[in-house]
């Protein structure tokens, strides 16, 4: 399905909705009568990035697969703050699985539909960075070497929040964490390690791989839908910032999601069978400071005892990042003076 | 489905946790003015009538804009659209086109043949309205509209005032002109022209008048004494242009110059121009940056052919020569003469000094208090004499339609209110919609659309309208750049942004309203709300 | 149909015969030709409609059948020791959710240090988990329990694995009769969920439950184990019925009704021990055995019954709790707490040290002089452990044990070498 440029109508491009627009052309989250497949109730902190992520792709998942959906769910924020006993957020059919096992749970349940008859029934598993990129390696990358139809969703917010903010191998350099303090010769998280989850996606040839932040609503949705249309291991990574783990204000989290796509830090793309098949341009190229500065995690390197040495090492990274996936184009509004070589 | 005891729960059950409790401080939806409304004279809803057209609903919008302001087609030529200079818009790329628009619906609406609201209404009050330009018109109006009769009187032997006979065809044509006349005239209005009025408290008591309105201009050019010789053609730029609106343009020979650097200035040398002048030259004693004339004005008329001589004034005009005094400007920017002097040809020259008003009707009022040459009125634009009021450039104001259309409504309110004896209430201002209140990142890239404008080799020949008008495709694309500054126009992002699904969207029209069982006060809907009609308060104890 | 078959090759065909609907497992040593097998049966399409899957662990294996079951499939998997450890958070967690999976456990020792041969410390690690645990002591056995575990898991919810020793059961070749298919479907209905993931009827499994409530979940799920208690004996009884052979139950006494010695144990050992107290019988003593099948949940009552008559009761096991002493020991004397009997514990054949006739007859000889101690190591080679002591003693840094003796039972000093 190719995805129709939505006509100019103020915020018909980038807001949730419009009362001008068709509904076609709106967002799933404009529609009142979306799913929540996360309602109120749940004890998600305020400003969460996560629960804001998770209602955005399961609705839009319920929706392309006209509800018959399953989620299998790792241990984390997202499980724990939604399903206390007595009360449940979900209003989908929801399973918790184990920690680092969410992408094999799934499997079997999308084997068990298929086995009884109801491929149309379609699964999504679901985990936080922690359950994805460390603990959910092993089982995430069976899961994606055999190809198993389960589309996987990880939430990063960069570390494992609910066991209080400590380091995982998708939290960035320099950040501080509960397990990477800023103290040393290097205060945070050190350079040099991590991994880049999407790539590896990309590397085991899956049908579809794509990065996303809650900043883009449009974006999100259109990758959801366009993964729902597919059949195999499927792999969205979705950027989702954290107000306690990040040290940021509570009504900063689509801004902070927002500037960490546009200065490049976290590209957004999307890939099919390993190559790179779309790019999010950035819009308003800014550079790393405007986005460090919202979060104490990075409060280290300013204030009475800066560290531009690291902050320029930081801006490598992200202008490594635009150079790779080609994020600067001719609309792009430049605000840095540096210039970038392809 | 029977489930097992505490490790299946049923769907939703979260619902009975009221995460409200959280707050600290919670989001309240507010209206807020927007800039444009702020900054328009005439006190149209600007906003509120763009909203309208944005969905097509052009006689909607029109009906609103109308309801303030009855000459959108006249106003979308001539006012200088303070409304696009307070644009929030300028902060992103360029103004909302407020003025094009406002002259589309204007053009549609007579194109239609769209009528102004009678009313059934009739307080059996009885108003006089001296001068039939903008203030006296829009007074006139506003009057009907509120159930008092009407008598408009005007010396001139056609309504308008400066829109017909200050105002060049090429800005305003006529046929525009005289429809939007037409039409408020239309509402039931007693109109007398060709009459002077002497003495107005007389004629007060004549017509048992419960109120009158002095919109009386400011038509009388002001005059220099310049040495000039006998044969020197020396006529002031006002009553040049009225003779030219009146069909009875005088000769004024290849090469004219005019003397004054404001609008009026223009409008004398582009007329001159199109009547036939090789040279038209304006001669100010200032410089460009000091000169009130409006940019726009101005640039059209250089683009016309016009010549501009900054920083001169006039000597002497004798036999077909001017001989002027160059002059540079002090510190604090005053002009002084030099001492040295240069000589142009000229066959006439136009004064375009300022305007004075006549008040020799006041004759029989002598309470009224003139200060400078205008009336002093209060905020009800009443004198110091009951029931007599004033407005228009005959005030103290800014002198241009807008302010003075502005004048007649406040005016009618005034007299309403003193009429029919009631306190004149205006409702309090909403805070106003600043730019750091938006987050308009949400807003697409969307240039201004620049109006067509008619070949300058064609302009120079004929009296055709110069700036041309938005086609509907066009209006409809420049109304929709509006930001809805401080006023929600349900863009759906609260609904969507919320992480605790605490908005509820009440469907169209109706906005939205914040679900405080569950809202837990993080503020995310304030910082994404394009518009900036959330603000957060505290928490009530 | 009766055949010469090997034990995996049994269980495999069997298995097949109750239809599983998912089926997912890791090789593990000794289990590797039970799902083989059933690999190659679908592959064919003889075993239809079925989801085989290959993953890349046993922590996958009980993952994908975790969520197979939650979507209402009939699930299986089979593992042994290094592999059923790792899998064991989901090993709780599938008896935590209450889903019927049934998995064959090929006993085999846990290491370090690693040892691919047949002990029960694999099945005794998880114990505690609320699984179901029933022992085979044939083929014969091994293979039916399967088609009784479908049963009892989806009738109670709860999963259940059937414990059959790693290559003595799953390697040897011996006959076993592989029922009909119609058989097997008269004794097992399709599986009815309690509870599924259906999108018609969104529920959410797997809440998290504090201390309000824990305690409550894990008494119902103890309940659901009496209930067990109580269906195992009828589920073995219709099984007869329709077969006409008595397999499963709690427990198998064999010669107790006037013995004064019994001799308890699980799993295949059985065979031998009944074979010593024959001889031991032919001398004139009076010794019993009770081999117990259901070993989770543990039969007191029928045990206790089972003994009550005994007042020397040798419980023979290949697993032992280091630092303490026999697991099934421990339980079954506490079982018989009260009653006028002395219990001996005797650790034996771990690692898959086989457990001789003669050895057994000499123990129950022991036994009978009143030489036998409360706990027993059975067959130790007593010389190479002193001499590791001692040289432990000498040494501070004397590498590790295992190594020390293998080294030794490999040189001259290892005289007294393993018995065959």
């Amino acid at each position: 399905m190719t995805r129709k440029p939505v006509h100019f109508y103020q915020v018909g491009s980038f807001a949730v909705g419009n009362r001008l627009l068709d509904d076609e052309n709106r967002t799933v989250q404009s529609n009142p009568n979306r799913t929540n497949s996360i309602d109120s109730g749940h004890r998600a902190c305020q400003g969460c990035g996560e629960v804001l992520g998770a209602r955005y792709a399961l609705d839009a998942a319920m929706r392309a697969s006209n509800g018959q959906l399953v989620a299998v769910n790792a241990t984390g924020c997202l499980e724990v703050f939604s399903t206390p006993y007595p009360e449940t957020s979900w209003r989908i059919a929801w399973l918790h699985s184990l920690f680092g096992n969410a992408p094999a749970v799934a499997t079997g349940v999308a084997a068990a539909m298929r086995v009884k008859g109801k491929s149309e029934v379609r699964v999504v598993a679901q985990a936080g960075d922690g359950g994805t990129v460390d603990i959910g390696f092993g089982c995430l990358s069976g899961m994606f070497e055999r190809n198993d139809d389960v589309l996987f969703i990880c939430y990063d917010n960069q570390g494992y929040m609910n066991t209080g903010v400590q380091r995982s191998a998708a939290t960035p350099p320099a950040a501080r964490t509960a397990t990477t303090v800023t103290a040393g010769p290097e205060p945070g998280n050190v350079f040099g390690q991590g991994k880049d989850l999407p790539r590896i996606a990309m590397a085991h040839d899956i049908p579809y791989v794509a990065t996303a932040t809650v900043a883009d609503l449009h974006d999100l949705e259109q990758k959801v839908e366009r993964a729902m249309e597919i059949h195999g291991a499927r792999y969205l990574h979705v950027l989702v910032p954290c107000p306690l783990g990040w040290g940021s204000a509570s009504d900063e989290t689509i801004h902070i999601a927002r500037l960490a796509k546009e200065t490049g830090l976290f590209p957004v793309f999307e890939a099919e069978h390993g190559k790179v098949t779309g790019v999010s341009p950035i819009r308003r190229r800014t550079p790393v400071e405007e986005y460090l500065k919202l979060q104490r995690r990075y409060a280290h390197l300013f204030g009475p005892t800066p560290r531009p040495d690291i902050v320029a090492r930081l801006q490598e990274i992200a202008d490594e990042n635009i150079a790779r996936y080609g994020l600067v184009t001719n609309d792009t509004e430049d605000s840095v003076s540096t210039e970038v070589t392809a | 489905m029977e489930t097992p005891f505490a490790i299946t729960l049923d769907a939703g059950t979260s619902r009975a946790n009221h995460t409200g409790s959280w707050r600290i401080e919670r989001p309240l939806y507010v209206d807020r003015l927007p800039p444009c409304n702020n900054a328009c004279p005439a006190g149209e809803d600007i906003q509120g009538w763009l909203y309208e057209a944005e969905s097509g609903n052009y006689e909607a919008a029109w009906r609103k804009l109308v309801a303030v302001n009855p000459f959108p087609s006249i106003m979308g030529r001539i006012c200088f659209h303070p409304c696009e200079t307070a644009c929030n818009r300028v902060q992103v790329d360029d103004a909302v086109g407020i003025n094009a628009v406002e002259r589309f619906l204007g053009d549609l609406a007579i194109e239609h043949g769209w009528a102004l609201p009678a009313t059934a209404l009739d307080t059996g009050k009885r108003i006089l309205v001296v001068g039939a330009g903008p203030a006296g018109l829009s007074a006139t109006y506003h009057l009907r509209r509120l159930g008092h009769q009407v008598r408009l009187v005007d010396s001139a032997e056609q309504l308008g005032g400066m829109m017909r006979y200050g105002i060049p065809a090429y800005r305003l044509p006529r046929a525009t002109l005289d429809a939007e006349i037409a039409r408020v005239v239309g509402v039931g209005v007693e109109v007398v022209v060709g009459h002077v009025v002497h003495d107005i408290e007389a004629e007060r008591r004549a017509g048992k008048f419960d109120a009158v309105f002095l919109a009386v201009g400011a038509q009388i050019g002001r005059r220099v004494d310049i040495p000039a010789g006998d044969s020197s053609k020396v006529i002031d730029a006002v009553s040049f242009l009225h003779q030219v609106a009146a069909g009875d343009p005088p000769l004024l020979g290849r090469r004219v110059a005019v003397y004054g650097g404001g609008d009026t200035a223009l409008d004398a040398a582009r007329t001159a121009r199109r009547l036939g002048a090789t040279d038209a030259v304006i001669i100010y004693r200032r410089n460009r940056e000091r000169m009130p004339a409006h940019g726009e004005e101005l640039e059209q008329a250089l683009g016309e052919g016009v010549t501009m001589r900054w920083l001169s004034t006039v000597d002497r005009f004798e036999d077909g020569r001017l001989v002027l005094e160059t002059m540079r400007l002090s510190d604090q920017g005053f002009p002084e003469p030099t001492g040295e002097y240069e000589e142009l040809d000229a066959d006439s020259l136009l004064l375009a000094l300022g305007q004075d008003t006549d008040l020799s009707l006041l004759n029989g009022a002598h309470d009224v208090v003139v200060n400078d040459g205008v009336v002093e009125v209060q905020s009800t634009m009443m004198t110091n004499v009951d029931g007599v009021f004033a407005g228009g450039d005959a005030v103290p104001a800014d002198r241009t339609a807008t302010v003075a259309v502005g004048h007649g409504k406040r005016a009618a309110r005034g007299i309403d209110a003193y009429v029919m004896g009631t306190a004149l209430e205006s409702a309090p201002k909403h805070e106003l919609a600043t730019f750091e209140k938006l987050n308009t990142w949400y807003y697409s890239e969307a240039p201004r659309t620049q109006r067509p404008e008619l070949e300058r080799i064609r302009r120079q020949t004929n009296f055709e309208e110069v700036v041309g008008g938005l086609t509907e495709e066009n209006a409809l694309f420049e109304a929709r750049r509006c930001l809805s500054c401080g006023n929600c126009f349900e863009c759906d992002n609260c609904f969507g942004v919320c992480p605790d699904n605490a908005v509820i969207k009440l469907g169209d029209g109706q906005r939205y309203q914040f679900d405080f069982d569950f809202c837990k006060g993080c503020g995310i809907c304030v910082k994404e709300c394009p518009c900036g009609a959330i603000t957060m308060v505290p928490e009530r104890t | 149909m009766l055949r010469q078959i090997e034990g995996s090759r049994a269980v495999a065909e069997t298995v097949a015969l109750c239809r599983p609907e998912v089926v997912c497992a890791y090789p593990i040593s000794p289990q590797t030709h039970i799902i083989e097998a059933v690999g190659a049966m679908v592959k064919e399409g003889l075993l239809s409609p079925c989801e085989f899957i290959n993953v890349e662990s046993e922590f996958a294996a009980m993952s994908v059948s975790i969520g197979a079951s939650a979507a209402g499939a009939r699930t299986y998997t089979a593992t042994a020791s290094q592999g059923l450890l790792f899998m064991i958070e989901a090993v709780y967690n599938a008896a935590g959710l209450g889903l019927p999976i049934v998995m064959t456990l090929a006993n085999r020792a846990i290491g370090a240090p690693i040892n691919i041969w047949n002990d029960h410390s694999d099945a005794m690690a998880v114990r505690d988990s609320g699984w179901i645990q029933l022992f085979a002591e044939t083929n014969q056995e091994a293979a039916d329990l399967h088609v009784q575990a479908f049963r009892l898991a989806e009738e109670l919810s709860v999963p259940v694995m059937v414990c059959m020793d790693g290559f003595i059961l799953t390697h040897a070749v011996e006959g076993v009769d592989i029922l009909e298919q119609s058989v097997v479907d008269g004794f097992l209905p399709p599986y009815e969920p309690r509870q599924v993931l259906d999108p018609k009827d969104p529920v959410s499994i797997g809440a998290m439950v504090g201390p309000e409530a824990f305690e409550e979940v894990r008494y119902l799920a103890h309940l659901r184990q009496m209930d067990a208690l109580a269906r195992i004996p009828g589920i073995a009884k219709a099984f007869e019925e329709v077969t006409g052979r008595a397999s499963g139950g709690l427990l198998r006494s064999y010669r107790t009704e006037d013995a004064d010695t019994i001799v308890v144990a699980l799993g295949s050992v059985l065979g031998t021990i009944k074979d010593a107290v024959d001889i031991r019988r032919e001398a004139g003593e009076r010794v019993g055995v009770v081999g117990i099948t259901s070993f989770r949940p543990f039969p007191a009552e029928a045990v206790r019954e089972a003994l009550s008559k005994a007042s020397r009761i040798i419980v023979i096991e290949k697993a032992f709790s280091i630092g303490f002493g026999g697991v099934l020991a421990t339980d079954v004397a506490l079982v018989v707490q009260g009653a006028d009997a002395k219990v001996f514990s005797v650790v034996a054949g771990l690692g898959g040290r086989a457990i001789t006739r003669r050895s057994l007859e000499d123990l129950l000889a022991q036994s009978a002089r009143g030489d036998l101690k409360s706990l027993t190591f059975l067959d130790l080679d007593r010389a190479a452990v002193d001499r590791e002591l001692t040289r432990m003693a000498n040494t501070r840094r004397s590498g590790p044990s295992a190594e020390n003796l293998l080294r030794d039972l490999g040189s001259d000093h290892g005289a007294s070498k393993v018995k065959s």
